[in-house]
């Protein structure tokens, strides 16, 4: 409750309505389409190397296919990224692994999913210790390929920018 | 299909030239007294030897410059009852034992499946055993570390290799 | 403070800077690792207990997975292993063909090595440059099989595709180049003071250690011991090509690093000797090929290629088992397969080079840094996939 010189009083919370006033705010272009770019091209995915894949990952960030020049760059703890990478088959041991990880990670995250196994299980779909990505984590974007080769990465990427600057990937729990 | 048993009888011919006489005369010579059964099978000079001589056998291997292990397998014959456990061994340093595989098998009961561990013996059969131990559930006592390798530690069940574990093929679940 | 009070437990968990799938627990008192034990299975596909649900074709993908930046070699023990259960032999061609993938891979995965390696130290350029070399040699056999990685190429009773026009004049540039640039690698990188420093008389392996303890590969060759698979028990066309085995006699990690970077020139030298000596001939089994309808006959000569004949895929060994060994660019793989004459293994089972390799992390390192932990990690080219299948 704020009261006025003028002797007039407002009821309500204040930073309640100032921290409404201001995503009002950012969600309105233009701050929002800055915000989005800014996003889209400072994609850090972290170092989480899951199975396999993980060789065409690598050669994703080698100087023949550079993702780097889309702002990707793989960087080592949790808390300065903001993308995961499901690389191949997750295993029951490495899906326990995979979802502390994600929770450290700040909002707005993505989870690309990458490889047939983390699809539907690939090659290995009617093994006992595997688990499919799409049931722990909210995937934004899926690779198939076995492994996929590294312009199938850059394009999955891409896409990933395209959608968040359209705004149908917002990357925050809800 | 007649002409592919022909060859096959021709190729069994050309892989017993190669192990064979030399090879098996040698192991009569140094397992003598255990009740060995010596055949060539598939390029490897196999031995069969009850189970209570298996680490008598090992060491005897070991003093004539079997120097270390290059396989641990377990294969369960449920229609026998029984589980049989063969041990690949070779030779790093002498010249002529290094060109031959010696495959030193044992049956085991599939109730109760217990034999020495022969880490004393070969200190290279450790993770062998280690896996062996949670895929078949044989226990191999005098093994120092007795503890789940590959599989999840939440993972309750029968061992993975045995015939009655069946795969699920119906798709994955989480 | 009592004794256990100064030991922390340290959980280098499956993700780390050093890239994941495996983690160590490492008991560090103060800088000085005390103990250190790998904790593995992150990786655990079930390889083996699948292969018994699938024909033996189809195995040949599922042989592929793990040891991902090596698959030819492995490719090769599976089918060797395979071609002595049925008990026939691929034609000379198929076996020449055989051998120069499985050392065009060999190349690709030392520089794959090195430059995880690179990274684990802190030098991303290292990994820069061993990537770019690797896309050499990995372009090269996209144009000899069609795939950058997984190729598939040997099937049992040969090859899948021969060698398409024009293929031994760039297999020569490429290899002029490779020799230019590693005498680069070796002013830069490998004679750098920095690199001696993190790696000279770190994690020395003595030779009886690495005897008993049953290692293979290049950390074996580096502790002294000269075995190799491919002089002690030669298969496909190794008894005709002439070749060293590197080994060396400190056993630390910059002689692990230096065999590795010996056998690339060496696996040089032979794919000379390869695409010099290859005779002519078919590419598949005479059996196999006759099972193949006289009307593709033209458009496997035309195209280089075999159709897969359909009698492949419902493959009935007899009963029986055998085991084959190759060595693949880690070190020694063994395949050993039972039938019991259904189109599906009874019992199969793969031994990678990393899973025998693996008891290196609790024999090295002990009473060291904790900065000498990727250091020996890296040395030892160890690839979680492969280890737990």
């Amino acid at each position: 409750m704020v009261c006025g010189m003028s002797g007039s009083m407002w009821i309500g919370d204040l930073e309640r309505t100032a921290r409404k006033a201001a995503r009002w705010l950012v969600e309105r272009t233009p701050i929002r389409s800055l915000r989005d770019w800014g996003i889209a091209f400072s994609l850090w995915p972290v170092h989480f190397t899951t199975a396999c894949c993980g060789a065409e990952f690598a050669a994703t960030s080698a100087p023949r296919f550079d993702a780097e020049r889309f702002g990707f760059l793989p960087f080592t703890g949790p808390r300065q990224c903001n993308l995961m990478v499901i690389e191949g088959t997750l295993t029951r041991k490495m899906a326990d692994a995979a979802i502390w990880v994600y929770e450290q990670m700040p909002e707005p995250k993505f989870v690309i999913a990458m490889g047939a196994c983390a699809l539907d299980g690939g090659i290995f779909w009617n093994s006992y210790n595997i688990v499919r990505p799409k049931d722990i984590l909210p995937v934004e974007v899926f690779i198939p390929g076995c492994p996929p080769r590294p312009e199938a990465v850059a394009r999955a990427v891409i896409e990933l920018q395209k959608r968040i600057r359209r705004g149908e990937a917002i990357g925050l729990k809800v | 299909m007649a002409s592919r048993s022909e060859s096959e009888s021709q190729g069994q011919e050309r892989a017993e030239a190669a192990p064979s006489g030399e090879a098996e005369a040698l192991l009569s010579k140094v397992l003598e007294g255990l009740s060995p059964e010596i055949s060539t099978v598939g390029s490897a000079v196999s031995v069969k030897v009850p189970p209570d001589c298996l680490k008598e056998a090992a060491q005897r291997l070991k003093a004539a410059g079997f120097d270390h292990v290059k396989a641990v397998t377990g294969i369960d014959r449920p229609d026998s009852g029984e589980i049989e456990l063969v041990y690949h061994v070779s030779s790093y340093l002498d010249p002529k034992l290094s060109r031959w595989i010696v495959a030193l098998r044992t049956t085991l009961p599939r109730d109760d499946p217990e034999t020495p561990s022969l880490y004393d013996v070969w200190p290279s059969v450790k993770y062998h055993e280690m896996e062996q131990r949670e895929m078949l559930g044989i226990r191999f006592s005098g093994h120092p570390d007795p503890r789940r390798l590959l599989l999840p530690e939440s993972y309750k069940g029968i061992p993975p290799l045995r015939k009655d574990f069946k795969v699920k093929v119906e798709g994955i679940n989480a | 403070m009592s004794e256990e009070e100064h030991i922390l437990e340290l959980l280098i968990g499956p993700q780390h800077p050093a890239s994941g799938h495996m983690r160590l627990v490492a008991k560090v008192d103060g800088d000085v690792v005390v103990s250190l034990r790998p904790d593995i299975g992150y990786v655990h596909r079930t390889v083996e207990k699948l292969a018994e649900t699938k024909n033996y074709i189809q195995i040949i993908p599922l042989v592929e997975r793990p040891p991902l930046a090596d698959t030819a070699n492995h490719n090769l023990g599976y089918v060797l292993a395979l071609e002595r259960l049925l008990g026939i032999e691929a034609p000379p061609r198929a076996q020449w063909l055989r051998t120069l993938l499985a050392e065009m891979t060999r190349i690709h995965s030392h520089f794959y090595g090195i430059g995880i390696h690179g990274i684990m130290l802190g030098s991303s350029t290292a990994f820069m440059w061993a990537f770019w070399d690797r896309e050499i040699m990995i372009e090269l056999a996209q144009r000899l099989t069609g795939a950058r990685l997984t190729y598939s190429y040997m099937i049992p009773g040969g090859v899948r595709r021969d060698l398409p026009p024009g293929f031994e004049d760039e297999m020569e540039k490429a290899l002029r180049y490779l020799e230019r640039r590693i005498p680069d690698y070796h002013k830069i990188f490998f004679d750098n003071p920095v690199t001696k420093a993190r790696l000279e008389g770190v994690g020395v392996l003595r030779k009886e250690d690495a005897i008993r303890l049953g290692i293979v590969g290049p950390n074996l060759r580096a502790s002294g011991v000269p075995y190799d698979v491919r002089k002690v028990d030669p298969y496909c066309a190794y008894p005709e090509l002439d070749f060293n085995v590197i080994t060396r006699e400190e056993g630390d990690s910059l002689a692990r690093v230096m065999v590795r970077v010996g056998e690339i020139k060496e696996s040089i030298n032979m794919i000379r000797q390869i695409l010099k000596k290859m005779p002519d001939g078919p590419i598949l089994e005479e059996r196999y090929l006759k099972m193949i309808p006289p009307k593709w006959k033209d458009w496997m000569a035309q195209h280089r290629r075999i159709k897969l004949p359909a009698a492949l895929i419902s493959l009935r060994p007899p009963k029986g088992e055998a085991v084959a060994r190759v060595e693949a660019a880690r070190g020694e793989a063994v395949y050993y397969i039972v039938s019991d004459g259904s189109p599906k293994p009874y019992r199969f089972r793969v031994v990678s080079p990393s899973i025998r390799n693996v008891v290196l992390f609790e024999h090295l390192i002990r009473n060291c840094r904790v900065a000498d932990i990727p250091a020996i990690y890296g040395s030892l080219d160890y690839f979680p996939p492969e280890a737990d299948r």
